[in-house]
């Protein structure tokens, strides 16, 4: 019936695209939580140095949603994460 | 007020609750209960907990006192790590599993070949680098044991107790190591009471910060807002973190829970479940951010309450006591116990592991006389080798805490520690990504990285004359000013953790890649490498590796049994010998079982040790040649496959021309039939009419002469000779095809053969045509049929006679000797048989279209039938000066003649 396979290639492709996601996570917090940080001013150059609960602040924010994405797409990808890894590979 | 009896009591039904939680958890485990418990995705979340030490449970608090933020770098990286689980941990954990992989070091030596120099090695650099660690634990202890004895006892008590309590904790942890340790001596095997009394005391911990924090923010600040603001106002209100050390205090934790030898334990070696990383990817990360929480408020409270000069890594337990909860200063205490305590273990546990595998077990091997053959049970030497490095390494680490003095920060000797591990993560990742990478790479990098670590970071942390003099510091190693320790290269003014991470892990990823592209690696590496790199390919995919004799199965199970006990070893034997379809007999020790036998016992013993006693058994080659040839290159491999294809398909391309061919001849053959049928009935026909038409004329017409008579009835009589003639040739054909002829072989001379041959044919003939020979050649003893070769000849010089189309016909006939064959070659200077009816002229009832009507196609059918019965083979050759037949004759000896002629 071609409605049900359409709808089974969506499904998959929704799949490949949350393993994509899932793959991005760790660079997308490598962004917020290293580069971002890395360039705040810090005193040193006699710029005025950002407030440490701000920057608690931003820390804590990213981490709840790093983890909260991270859930997400647990909830979506498991037990279909190894039967689709070895395909969606590239 | 807590007494230090009251907090020892404490202290002592805690462990004791503890031993009883591992104790019940073995059991359980051991009767394949309570797993629901002991394999659930959150025991394996929380046993990664022993990430968070007593460096972050105390430490923490201080490194936030003193630096702001910066703390928090520690807990970032582990948990970018977890979230990019994908990309390194499942690999790793995969690996793990596939391999039975026992430790970091077994990870690293399996990989690059299973080598015992680089087990030894990264060994030898965990011992070093964690040794400090887990002197920096009982410290830690002895700290927070000291700050309970101050309230009671006079101040020249306190060093006396707290040395009391390092040892006493270091006495028990050893004691808790041994028994739940090495209770099974497969390490591949989990550690349940480990395990889940790690997961007990992380809750502990957790709990106790949680506690401590939500007192902090809500019972001392009151509320979420006034902490925020008391933080603004306090010493660390601002953000004054380089973004250098920011970067790579992240690398480096990041690095450090790939390669710390504990979280390797406990992350790789103990998984159960792949799928359970994958709830630790968001549930460590949580659990991370909840240890995180409240340390800066702590820190903050901390320094606004407490007098100066109080030690800020104790602001857990002080703010507590200070404000006289004492249950909640308990508790703190409790928490950081199990920190402590929970990392020691695992920590010792990996460590003796990777002791005992890789240095205790190759010696013993080595110093046995007889190796791994004698016999005796080997596991009590390897749990008794485990044991004893368990011991060897508590023993270090209290005897490295004594001479230590228990100085510096904790921050700072946990940043040590990792830089000291992150060493081996280009070896590491290189590893399980990149098929290039070499055992020699690998081993320089680990080197260079280790010296620069030593040099750069752990000299320097003891400071100015400890373990470098002072002018080593200002002027560099010998004098050189480009050695100085903090300033390599004559580089100043980077952070010393900064300076000490980039040229160790940049100059060890380095040489590991530079040496590694200019060194070859062995066909074991090469298995390894292609095993690890391509490990969701074929991480269940056939071993391969060993070629041993039938021979050597009584000594591999001799052997086996002294490592993983007679039990197991002999149900495996009897596993694989069902598997194999033998009951009753021991197992072919076939390439596939000694793999797999061999991965049994790594798990036990580290693949090094494993690969090394088998082939002490085996005493062969590791790799049998095929092997080496199927893996010397994955192009050649491709070549080989590419070649074979095309061998296929040419063959097929041949035989789709083969058949066509035959399907044309069967074609031809069929329309050639068809076309003597009705030429044989048109043969038949004409005799056979004017045979009715003169015996009707002899019969019905009275007056005839007798000349007419004479005439007619000659006629015939000439018709019926035909008509038998055709019938004899058909006859004849039949006779010789079906094997019936009998060959009257003697020894003849050819020239007499063709002599009569010509003659015949002549006379029976009306044409003329020139015969050229050359008689002394054909001056030949045969031993053959005569009168069947005659027939041959007569039909060949016959059919030249007829068919010759030349205006001045010529036949030569040219003898030649060729090795012991004789060829007889009848040459006319016509214009040939075209090449289409060339391939049929053999066959029966062929006739080439411009013949009188005079045969039925039957002459050069017989005639290939004959030959091939005198032994011999006839031909069709085409040549410049016309059509040519050559008889291909043997000339032997009348004995071995008479065998080659074929059987009448």
């Amino acid at each position: 019936m071609p409605e049900g396979r359409l709808f089974l290639e969506r499904r998959s492709y929704r799949l490949r695209r949350i393993m994509d996601a899932l793959r991005m996570l760790p660079f997308l917090g490598a962004l917020l939580w290293i580069v971002v940080p890395a360039m705040w001013p810090n005193g040193d150059d006699g710029a005025v140095p950002i407030a440490l609960s701000t920057a608690l602040w931003y820390v804590f924010s990213v981490w709840l949603l790093a983890i909260t994405a991270s859930f997400a797409l647990w909830r979506k990808t498991r037990d279909r994460i190894d039967a689709d890894a070895a395909r969606s590979a590239d | 007020m807590v007494t230090l009896n009251l907090l020892i009591g404490v202290c002592l039904v805690y462990v004791a609750g503890l031993f009883l939680v591992a104790f019940l958890a073995e059991r359980a485990a051991l009767r394949g209960r309570g797993g629901w418990l002991l394999r659930s995705p959150l025991v394996y979340t929380l046993s990664l907990s022993i990430y968070c030490t007593a460096w972050t449970f105390y430490g923490a608090v201080g490194y936030a006192a003193r630096s702001g933020l910066e703390y928090v770098t520690i807990y970032l990286g582990p948990s970018l790590v977890m979230i990019g689980w994908w990309w390194v941990l499942r690999r790793l954990v995969r690996i793990g599993r596939a391999q039975r992989v026992t430790s970091v070091a077994d990870l690293i030596s399996a990989r690059y070949g299973k080598s015992n120099l680089l087990a030894v090695m990264v060994t030898i650099m965990a011992v070093v680098g964690v040794t400090p660690y887990i002197a920096l634990q009982l410290q830690s202890v002895t700290l927070s044991v000291s700050i309970f004895a101050s309230h009671e006892a006079g101040s020249g008590q306190e060093a006396q107790i707290a040395d009391n309590a390092a040892f006493w904790v270091a006495a028990g942890l050893a004691l808790f190591t041994v028994l739940f340790g090495t209770r099974n001596l497969n390490a591949n095997e989990r550690h349940h009471g480990v395990v889940i009394a790690v997961a007990v005391e992380a809750v502990v911990k957790l709990v106790a910060l949680l506690a401590v924090g939500v007192f902090v923010v809500w019972g001392l600040s009151g509320g979420v807002s006034q902490t925020l603001e008391r933080i603004d106002t306090s010493q660390i209100a601002t953000w004054h973190t380089g973004g250098g050390r920011w970067t790579a205090l992240i690398i480096l934790s990041a690095a450090a829970l790939v390669c710390l030898p504990r979280m390797f334990q406990v992350m790789v070696v103990e998984n159960d479940d792949e799928r359970h990383l994958q709830i630790a990817s968001w549930a460590f990360p949580l659990y991370l951010m909840a240890m995180s929480l409240f340390v800066v408020p702590i820190a903050v409270v901390g320094l606004e309450l407490m007098p100066a000069g109080t030690n800020p890594d104790l602001y857990v337990l002080t703010v507590p006591l200070s404000q006289g909860q004492n249950g909640l200063a308990m508790l703190a205490f409790l928490g950081g116990f199990s920190s402590a305590t929970s990392m020691v273990i695992v920590a010792t546990l990996a460590l003796s592991t990777m002791m005992s595998n890789h240095i205790v077990m190759p010696l013993w091997l080595k110093l046995g006389e007889t190796g791994a053959q004698q016999s005796g049970d080997v596991r009590d030497v390897v749990i008794r080798a485990r044991r004893l490095s368990i011991l060897l390494i508590i023993s270090l680490g209290y005897l490295y805490y004594r001479a230590s003095g228990g100085s510096g920060a904790l921050a700072a000797i946990g940043l040590v520690s990792f830089g000291g591990v992150a060493q081996f993560l280009p070896a590491l990742l290189g590893g399980i990504f990149w098929r290039g990478a070499t055992r020699i790479g690998a081993v320089a990098g680990l080197s260079v990285g280790f010296v620069i670590w030593l040099y750069t970071m752990l000299l320097p942390s003891f400071g100015p004359d400890a373990a470098l003099s002072a002018a080593v510091f200002d002027h560099g190693l010998l004098g050189v000013g480009l050695l100085r320790p903090e300033a390599l290269f004559g580089i100043t003014g980077l952070d010393p953790v900064v300076h000490a991470v980039w040229w160790s892990l940049s100059l060890n990823t380095l040489f590991f890649f530079v040496v590694s592209i200019f060194s070859f690696p062995t066909p074991l590496e090469r298995l390894q490498g292609a095993q690890y790199v391509n490990v969701f390919d074929h991480s269940s995919g056939p071993a391969r590796g060993w070629s041993a004799s039938e021979g050597g199965a009584e000594d591999l199970m001799i052997m086996s049994q002294r490592i993983l006990g007679a039990t197991e070893a002999q149900a495996f034997f009897v596993a694989h010998a069902l598997q194999q379809g033998r009951v009753g007999a021991p197992p072919v020790p076939t390439p596939e079982f000694v793999q797999a036998l061999e991965r049994e016992l790594a798990a036990s013993v580290g693949a090094a040790t494993a690969n090394a006693m088998i082939g002490q058994i085996i005493g062969g080659q590791a790799i049998s040649v095929e092997d080496l040839m199927a893996v010397a290159d994955e192009s050649a491999q491709i070549l080989e496959y590419s070649s074979q294809l095309e061998t296929k398909s040419r063959q097929l391309t041949e035989t789709a021309r083969e058949l066509s061919r035959a399907n044309e001849k069967l074609t031809q053959l069929s329309l050639q039939k068809d076309n003597f049928l009705s030429q044989i009935s048109h043969e038949l026909r004409t005799p056979m009419t004017s045979i009715r038409s003169f015996s009707e004329i002899l019969r019905d017409v009275d007056e005839l002469r007798s000349a007419e008579k004479t005439r007619y009835a000659s006629i015939i009589h000439s018709e019926a000779i035909r008509l038998t003639r055709l019938l004899d040739d058909l006859l004849d054909l039949s006779v010789l095809e079906n094997g019936e002829v009998s060959l009257n072989a003697r020894q003849v001379n050819l020239r007499v053969v063709i002599d009569q041959a010509v003659t015949t044919a002549q006379a029976s003939s009306s044409r003329q045509i020139e015969i050229k020979r050359k008689l002394r050649a054909e001056e030949v003893d045969l031993f053959t049929d005569s009168d069947r070769l005659a027939q041959v000849f007569i039909n060949l010089v016959t059919n030249a006679i007829k068919y010759c189309d030349a205006s001045n016909p010529v036949l030569t006939i040219a003898v030649r000797q060729q090795e012991e064959d004789l060829i007889v070659a009848f040459i006319d200077n016509g214009s040939g048989i075209p090449p289409d009816a060339q391939s049929v002229i053999f066959e029966k009832f062929a006739r080439l279209g411009r013949g009188e009507g005079e045969g039925a196609g039957l002459g050069l059918a017989i005639c290939r039938e004959i030959i091939t019965r005198l032994g011999g083979e006839i031909r069709y050759v085409q040549k410049e000066s016309g059509g040519s037949f050559e008889v291909r004759l043997v000339r032997t000896t009348p004995q071995v003649g008479a065998q080659r002629l074929l059987p009448a």
